[in-house]
């Protein structure tokens, strides 16, 4: 029997261009062992839920630098409540000004990773949250 | 639990597929049930293997195809498995192959699923067959079956796929890597991929000239015209033997992904005319079986043979006293008075 790899969805919704955060962060949570699904640039919330769901992750990871995080983040949200994916574990990277990460907790995201985040910290809150999911 | 996934799945529910996928991935007893299950319901899609060397434009290519198929056929669906590599190191994994398959993620009729290779050398997972046999039960119609990309030797999608497209890009060596064996001899279907790139002609050429060497007689008994056969292919009646074409495409242009289409049709017809799609089905069940009797009987043999007996056969062959196959020799022989003992 195989072990049970955690599968991680990283995708970038919205906009901007900037990918480099979204693939240090791929590439960290690969030497960590896990199985990185990257979609790339400019992802709408709809093709988002729809890869998590075709995918079965446990973990989807957005990167957002585009400042559109309080308007793409509740949808990415209610897409995945629509397809019944409500356990999966949802974390969020870029520019997050201070004022909207409580707004963004509470509506459910995991945890808010800014500039200078030490990788191997998310590698460490995601083995958490899926093994208290599970 | 595991009825219940089994009947949303039959209801066409997506993420209970998605549950079972990785259920069997991870080989879990549901996993298992469920493709035991499952399996009974398969046999009616047609899988397409997709191999070639990295970069040569698989997953584009596969994008196109399926975008392709189902323009022609709306009824028909249409599963996408992406094979990737794992880290040898630590087991990671990152799957890339959904960036170039973007537009595809609105169809519902069309399902992607990456899987990481997880240690498997052949260009495919371990699970890789048992997901496509998921995806046939689940009433998906063309399976793609794209391979991590593959070097000479990772041939295994040939005892998988009914039909196998090798994917190969102007440019990558000379008339003797064409008479090699290993990757070139499986294709059904060989396609240069970024024909607009300097060397398409030769490529192509080269490809031609392997496939008359090898089809020679098969070729000068019919009426030979295999230059005609390649030009305008497909809707001719398909000869005795299958002969390969050669296509040139430009995935990301969508230039002859249409005639790639026709082959593939035209190849899944051919097979069921022959006899041959009986035979492959034959033959991928049989290596089914004995993979898994391989896999049992070994870890039978493994439960009775005290490891103390096994570690010191090591030890003997290690000083030289004994050779690894005398070592067997005295499993095999201890294995078989166990036996005889316990079954008296």
């Amino acid at each position: 029997m195989t072990e049970k790899k955690i599968r991680v969805l990283i995708a970038k919704p919205g906009l901007d261009g900037h990918d480099r955060g979204a693939k240090v962060v791929a590439r960290a949570l690969r030497d960590d062992g896990m199985e990185v699904i990257y979609t790339g640039l400019r992802q709408t919330p709809e093709m988002i839920a729809e890869a998590a769901l075709q995918e079965d992750v446990d973990v989807v990871g957005l990167s957002i630098l585009s400042g559109a995080h309080n308007a793409l983040v509740p949808h990415v949200i209610a897409k995945l409540k629509e397809n019944e994916q409500t356990d999966v574990v949802l974390f969020l990277g870029g520019i997050i000004p201070k004022d909207d990460t409580k707004t963004l907790l509470e509506q459910g995201v995991y945890k808010i990773y800014g500039p200078g985040t030490d990788t191997r910290e998310v590698c460490k809150d995601i083995r958490e949250a899926v093994k208290m999911k599970a | 639990m595991t009825s219940a996934l089994i009947d949303s799945l039959r209801k066409g529910n997506r993420l209970a597929l998605s549950r079972i996928l990785s259920q069997v991935e991870n080989g879990t007893e549901t996993g298992m049930a469920a493709l035991e299950e499952l399996f009974l319901e398969t046999g009616n899609a047609q899988k397409i293997g997709i191999t070639g060397p990295p970069g040569s434009g698989k997953s584009t290519l596969v994008n196109a195809l399926a975008r392709e198929l189902r323009q022609r056929q709306p009824d028909k669906k249409v599963a996408i498995i992406a094979v990737d590599p794992s880290s040898p190191f630590t087991g990671g994994a990152v799957l890339g192959d959904r960036v170039r398959m973007l537009d595809l993620e609105v169809d519902k009729q069309i399902f992607i699923r990456s899987m990481a290779s997880r240690g498997a050398l052949g260009g495919l997972a371990e699970q890789t067959e048992a997901l496509s046999q998921v995806f046939d039960a689940a009433g998906y119609d063309f399976i793609l079956i794209e391979t991590v990309g593959a070097g000479q030797s990772e041939v295994d999608v040939v005892n998988l796929a009914h039909t196998t497209i090798v994917v190969d890009t102007p440019g990558t060596g000379d008339d003797i890597q064409s008479i090699k064996a290993g990757i070139l001899e499986i294709a059904d279907i060989l396609v240069v991929n970024k024909a607009d790139r300097p060397g398409v002609d030769q490529s192509v050429s080269y490809l031609r000239n392997m496939i008359e060497m090898g089809y020679a007689r098969s070729i000068n008994n019919g009426k030979h015209h295999l230059q005609d056969f390649h030009e305008d292919t497909v809707n001719e009646p398909a000869p005795a033997g299958w002969i390969p074409p050669i296509l040139k495409t430009i995935a990301y242009e969508y230039q002859g992904i249409k005639e790639l289409t026709d082959a593939i049709l035209a190849h899944a017809a051919h097979l069921r005319q022959s006899g041959q799609w009986h035979a492959k089905d034959q033959a991928s069940i049989r290596a089914n079986i004995r993979r898994q009797l391989i896999t049992s009987l070994l870890s039978d043999f493994n439960q009775k043979v005290p490891t103390n007996l096994l570690d010191s056969l090591i030890e003997k062959a290690q000083k030289r006293a004994i050779s690894p196959n005398e070592a067997v020799r005295v499993l095999l022989t201890y294995n078989r008075i166990i036996s005889l003992e316990s079954s008296e």
